[in-house]
């Protein structure tokens, strides 16, 4: 992956620095809360329900052993022994003390970590599929232009007061893992008959009150013009998104307000008035960062392996977390392996110091020192050799680590809700506890087949309910914890936002409401179709009745 | 960096309406002086000479006026600085306002101004000018900084030297860290 | 309504209730106020000096005398997340 060299360390060090300075005109007064909060935000720093939250950025979802083992000691040191992995592939902290950040943030830059923009109105983390490098279907590793773009963003002086957070997504291959048309700004990397590479721009995808999919800004954008066309977008956007109303201020309303066309033509304008002036990435730095993403040195293997295969047949556990959790690998005799964090009655999304420190061992000595995070708050191993995946299992099943429920229904996304934050109008994380309970039986699981529940506990919607095939919203009704279904969002490439199915539900309700939607489901699927498959076919109304009744 | 010149007690008139500062720090990266400018407001007659400030409504009427020895514009958050492409020979001092200092707008006037219109007279931030955002400011091509009344001298002069290397092109001219690596 | 002041406690984000004499982790500590005009002056002067920030009133019931919040929220706030009961103040209640 990436390496800091002496130039990114300065930045890191200098921005430390000076943020340790601000906490100190805080501490001492001489900031005022209103005039912090925004520079606390840049340095992600949140004021929680608890204590402060510290959001560290994992950029494009990639980690080694080192990091992994940094965010343990973090973890343990400054916090309460454990991480929670956002649906932006970034990992929170929730019980952070403010005179303490300096030192968690020497501790992190120390293994190349930070915590810059990951809020705030800048730009945000960019994120990609987290089986870049391993995949046999994507055309390059789009993580190259990730850490383009992670530079290119880093302290950009005329973008850090935008009317709102900007997040960028990147993928490489036909089969989007990354939600990108849910962003701000969606890149989708092809290749042309000429076979060069270039962007497919998408713009005004997001989530919260009004959830709106990303429309094409430009077809094709030759891969050197990257950062120029960014440079014009933003521009666009800085100057023209509304600053009136917090809730109007992302570029999707923008987009939405004055048009897909018009938007272009803005962009345009000004790409044209950019390029007179603006130079271009180098093509010898997209090289020089493309060679930290070469692929690893993969042993010349055959495609399958004996004690793999025995192992297959003789633990019927191990092959159905195989079936579930495993992917092919663009290299034959490798495999890429999926942990889930959703086990039965954990929270989604956490992992412990400990697990950190077993998974970073693991990731070491099997995958290439090599991990990803996923927007479904999962984690990757996306290099392991068929021969070690059943020593691979073993480990990550002694360390609970090992449910093969990867987008099987119990495979929940959820946020922290009201559990911890202090946007929050409901508890999700023990809605998710209880859907898991309640479709316990792993049998059952797989007979449902994929199912996507996402959870929301506020509007905010860092769940991603409306991406999800079930997405669940909490809302206070009347003081009174209250959870409204939609169904029919997806994440992939056939973006879609859910649609609510009616009244909502107090806390038992809604679990009741899942299961039964889920046997409705069961009841009128059609041989191969998914939930989602179905519920395009059939529309909402037989899930209505069926949960509402005839009336 | 050019010279900083910090002056004191310096007055202003908003766009939403005067706003009288005492002790009020003011930065300064250009190496010409400074003038004394006159604010006009949009109702106000036009005195017979001098430097003048106008906002952009009343521009047209002053900057081809040769009785004012130089002409200064005030852009608001929003305004397109590009309408004064016209007259922009004559302009020698664009204020551009920072009414809260979370509006990020006029980051981009000054980049506009610089890298676009070649602008190279005096650029001045007013209003909510705090000190953290001083080195984004300088880089987009601000050169004279109003502070708020809150901002420490000392604390103003450590945020400007911040950052040694920059990771993108600004209307600075400092080169980014990929060219850096490049040779 | 019974009330108590709440806010946070700056350098170190923990949830703090006014409690007379001072600043108190512990919500059944707080000072139960008839007139809530005093109990935010003192909140503001303490946040004027940066002690504490995002100071609120809430509604309380009284348990044995002591003060318990009545909105789920508060109670969230006032012990610690309901699915890690080993974290938070209800781990040392």
């Amino acid at each position: 992956m990436y390496q800091y060299d002496s130039f990114d360390q300065a930045m890191l060090d200098a921005r430390i620095d000076e943020f340790s300075d601000q906490i100190s005109r805080r501490l001492s007064g001489e900031l005022t809360e209103e005039q912090f909060k925004p520079l606390r935000l840049m340095n992600g720093i949140y004021l929680q329900l608890h204590a402060y939250m510290l959001r560290i950025a994992i950029p494009y979802g990639t980690l080694n052993a080192a990091k992994l083992r940094g965010l343990a000691h973090v973890a343990r040191t400054y916090d309460k022994g454990y991480g929670h992995f956002t649906t932006r592939t970034n990992m929170q902290m929730h019980w952070l003390k403010l005179e303490q950040a300096p030192d968690a943030l020497r501790a992190l830059a120390k293994v190349g970590l930070h915590t810059i923009q990951t809020s705030g109105n800048c730009i945000r983390n960019t994120t990609a599929d987290q089986f870049a490098g391993a995949a046999a279907d994507e055309v390059c590793d789009p993580r190259v232009w990730g850490e383009v773009i992670r530079q290119w963003s880093t302290f950009h002086p005329e973008y850090s007061f935008l009317p709102r957070k900007f997040k960028i997504a990147i993928s490489a291959a036909p089969s989007d893992r990354a939600a990108v048309q849910w962003h701000d700004v969606g890149l989708y990397i092809l290749k042309n008959e000429a076979g060069e590479l270039g962007f497919r721009v998408m713009a005004g995808g997001g989530m919260g009150r009004t959830p709106l999919i990303a429309k094409t800004v430009r077809e094709w954008l030759p891969q050197q013009h990257l950062l120029s066309y960014l440079e014009a977008l933003l521009r666009v956007y800085n100057r023209y998104g509304r600053r009136d109303n917090a809730f109007k201020a992302r570029i999707k309303i923008l987009v939405h307000e004055i048009g897909i066309e018009k938007f272009q033509e803005e962009v345009e304008a000004e790409w044209q008035e950019v390029l007179k002036t603006f130079e271009d990435i180098d093509p010898r730095e997209v090289e020089r960062i493309a060679r930290f993403f070469a692929p690893p040195p993969f042993e010349t293997l055959p495609e399958t392996d004996e004690a793999y295969e025995a192992a297959l047949a003789s633990d019927p556990e191990f092959a159905r977390w195989v079936e579930q959790n495993v992917h092919a690998h663009k290299a034959p005799g490798y495999a890429i392996a999926t942990i889930s964090l959703k086990a039965t009655g954990e929270t989604p999304g956490d992992i412990s110091a400990d697990q950190m420190d077993a998974v970073a061992d693991i990731a070491e000595r099997y995958s290439f020192d090599d991990v990803r995070v996923t927007h479904e708050q999962n984690i990757v191993l996306p290099h392991v050799k068929k021969a070690d995946l059943y020593t691979v299992y073993q480990q990550l099943k002694a360390l609970n680590l090992a449910t093969p429920n990867l987008g099987l229904v119990s495979d929940i996304i959820a946020c922290p809700g009201l559990d911890y934050c202090s946007l929050a109008n409901t508890r999700a994380i023990p809605v998710a506890m209880d859907i898991q309970k309640r479709f316990a039986d792993i049998e059952r699981q797989r007979d449902i087949g994929e199912l996507k529940i996402k959870i929301s506990g506020c509007i905010n919607a860092c769940g991603h309910h409306h991406a999800g095939h079930i997405g669940i919203l909490g809302v206070d009704r009347r003081g009174e914890e209250n959870f409204q279904i939609t169904l029919g969002g997806s994440g992939a490439e056939d973006a879609s936002t859910g649609k609510i199915i009616g009244p909502g539900f107090d806390y038992d309700g809604v679990v009741n409401a899942v299961e039964t939607i889920v046997e409705t489901y069961r009841s009128i699927r059609e041989p191969g179709e998914r939930f989602l498959d179905t519920y395009r076919r059939v529309g909402i109304q037989p899930f209505k009745e069926a949960v509402y009744g005839q009336n | 960096m050019a010279r900083i010149e910090i002056k004191r007690q310096v007055q202003h008139e908003t766009t939403a309406g005067v706003l009288e500062v005492e002790g009020q720090l003011e930065i300064r990266l250009r190496e010409d002086e400074s003038r004394n400018w006159t604010q006009i407001s949009d109702d106000a007659e036009l005195p017979e000479g001098g430097a003048v400030v106008v906002n952009l409504k009343r521009l047209a009427e002053v900057a081809e006026d040769p009785r004012f020895e130089a002409i200064g514009v005030r852009v608001a958050a929003g305004e397109d600085v590009r309408q004064i492409a016209p007259h922009l020979p004559r302009i020698r001092l664009v204020e551009l306002e920072f009414p809260k200092f979370r509006d990020g707008r006029n980051y981009s006037s000054a980049s506009i101004l610089r890298q676009q219109m070649k602008y190279a007279g005096e650029i001045k931030a007013v209003g909510d000018v705090l000190a953290d955002q001083l080195f984004f400011m300088a880089r987009c091509g601000i050169d004279c900084l109003a502070l708020h009344p809150s901002v420490r001298e000392e604390t103003a002069r450590r945020s400007l030297d911040r950052y040694k290397f920059v990771y993108q092109q600004a209307s600075d001219g400092r080169r980014p860290i990929w060219s850096l690596r490049n040779g | 309504m019974p009330q108590v002041m709440t806010a946070y406690d700056v350098p170190t984000g923990d949830v703090v209730y006014w409690a007379g004499n001072g600043w108190t982790r512990d919500v059944r500590e707080a000072a139960v106020f008839d007139d809530p005009a005093t109990a935010e002056a003192v909140a503001v002067r303490d946040a004027a000096a940066q002690i504490v920030m995002d100071y609120y009133p809430i509604d309380v019931e009284l348990k044995d005398g002591k003060p318990w919040p009545t909105r789920y929220r508060e109670v969230v706030r006032a012990s610690g997340p309901s699915v890690r009961l080993d974290l938070g103040k209800q781990a040392e209640l």
